[in-house]
């Protein structure tokens, strides 16, 4: 068992790194867990990120990332690049346990896990992962040059993907189960002038074809339940994203959906020395400036609660 | 980059994966893939501590066509596992070191 830290910050993403940034700033020495394949959190998997403040020409999602990691390791957090596997934040002082068994303690914690891709849970779908199917469009479109893919879902990540997929393929299709998107303006404008790209509206994904090899989805209509074939042989699945809070099931108040309840516009949540924010917390606004933005209150409140703690006040 | 790991190409493939004697484990990657960067440490640790039984080598997509449609490549990260010239395992996308070496457990 090693000494009592300050502060541990469990992930990275622009929330764990900016609230390393805040918390090595103010000399807590923070211990950052970025997570084992995950450092850098959901922008990792990105191209061009044109709506970051201060990047007038955009930035490459995994440059921003590197450029917050190395922003926080000048102030003197320590980053290790490994997951938690369990967690105890009841008490006074957290016990934080790494992958290796290792068990951290600290005063205080800051949760920035962040989100999962969402699966569609179907049949076929992870054996045809790597095989047609695929959670990262800017890993796997390179190899639908000239195809026919399709791209599932309706939200800004859906609408990203099909963009940038298109530069590759010869067609895609978005198959959403709406009639409309919920992806921002900006997009739609820009997935609609596409001619490459196509709707399958009030549609979803019934079954997986393909044996070895993706050859194609069932749809089926949402409204009339019809079915029809649609032959691809890259499906691209954004389907939104879950918060990741396995870990905490049972110690710390969340919402039916699985998000961390936060006494907002601060980061405390109903334990005391714990704090959460970014995609974990964040049903709403989801975007990297929105998760450093929380990120930053993080750190300020948890620097003020370890003041307190310090001064005798308590909480 | 410098490490344990090989680097293999179109050209030197034939003869550094599958006329090898030890398994080798080739992983398909690309630099503009955020996924593969992930993987990356991982993949040089365990290079570092099963150099004895194991070659971990890296190919570049972009660089090395020929052998990335040979395979069938459609996803990055792709590790495949070669032992006397043939793929043995396969894992796709990126994971954890701990759940890479208990897939990799035959080879190691």
């Amino acid at each position: 068992m090693s000494d009592v830290r300050n502060v541990i910050i469990i992930g990275s993403g622009p929330t764990g790194y900016t609230a390393a940034v805040y918390a090595a700033r103010a000399d807590l020495k923070p211990l950052v867990f970025e997570g084992a394949v995950t450092a850098g959190g959901a922008l990792m998997n990105t191209t061009e990120v044109e709506n970051f403040p201060g990047w007038p020409d955009g930035i490459m999602g995994p440059d921003l990332m590197d450029n917050m990691r190395k922003q926080a390791e000048r102030f003197g957090a320590e980053l290790i690049p490994d997951d938690v596997v369990a967690v105890d934040l009841t008490g006074d002082v957290k016990t934080v346990t790494d992958g290796a068994g290792t068990v951290h303690q600290a005063h205080a914690v800051i949760l920035a896990t962040g989100s999962a891709y969402r699966k569609l849970n179907l049949p076929n779908e992870d054996a045809l992962s790597g095989r047609g199917v695929s959670w990262c469009a800017t890993c796997d479109g390179f190899f639908f040059r000239d195809q026919d893919i399709a791209v599932v879902g309706g939200g800004d990540s859906a609408i990203e993907e099909a963009t940038f997929l298109s530069r590759f393929a010869r067609s895609v299709t978005v198959i959403h189960r709406r009639d409309e998107l919920r992806a921002s303006k900006a997009m739609q404008h820009r997935a609609f002038a596409d001619e490459k790209i196509s709707f399958a509206w009030n549609s979803e994904v019934a079954e997986i074809v393909g044996d070895g090899k993706l050859a194609g989805v069932k749809l089926r209509d949402t409204a009339t339940g019809e079915l029809r074939d649609l032959a691809v042989t890259g499906l691209f699945i954004a389907v939104g994203h879950d918060p990741r809070t396995e870990l905490l099931q049972g110690q710390i108040e969340l919402d039916d959906e699985g998000y961390i309840k936060v006494d907002a516009p601060t980061t405390h949540t109903n334990l005391t020395g714990v704090f959460a924010a970014g995609d974990v917390v964040d049903h709403t606004y989801r975007q990297a400036i929105t998760a450093a933005g929380t990120g930053c209150a993080a750190a300020l409140d948890a620097e003020r609660y370890l003041a307190s703690l310090a001064d005798g006040t308590g909480a | 980059m410098a490490g344990a790991t090989v680097t293999v190409t179109d050209k030197t493939f034939d003869t550094d994966v599958l006329m090898s004697d030890k398994a080798v484990l080739v992983d398909f990657w690309a630099e503009w893939c955020g996924p593969c960067r992930q993987i990356a440490p991982a993949l040089e640790q365990i290079a570092d501590e099963n150099g004895e039984t194991l070659t971990v080598a890296k190919l570049n997509i972009d660089q090395n066509p020929e052998i990335t449609t040979r395979y069938g490549v459609l996803s990055i990260p792709t590790l495949h596992v070669f032992k006397g010239g043939e793929i043995v395992k396969t894992i796709v996308g990126a994971k954890p070191k701990a759940a890479l070496l208990r897939e990799l457990a035959e080879y190691v």
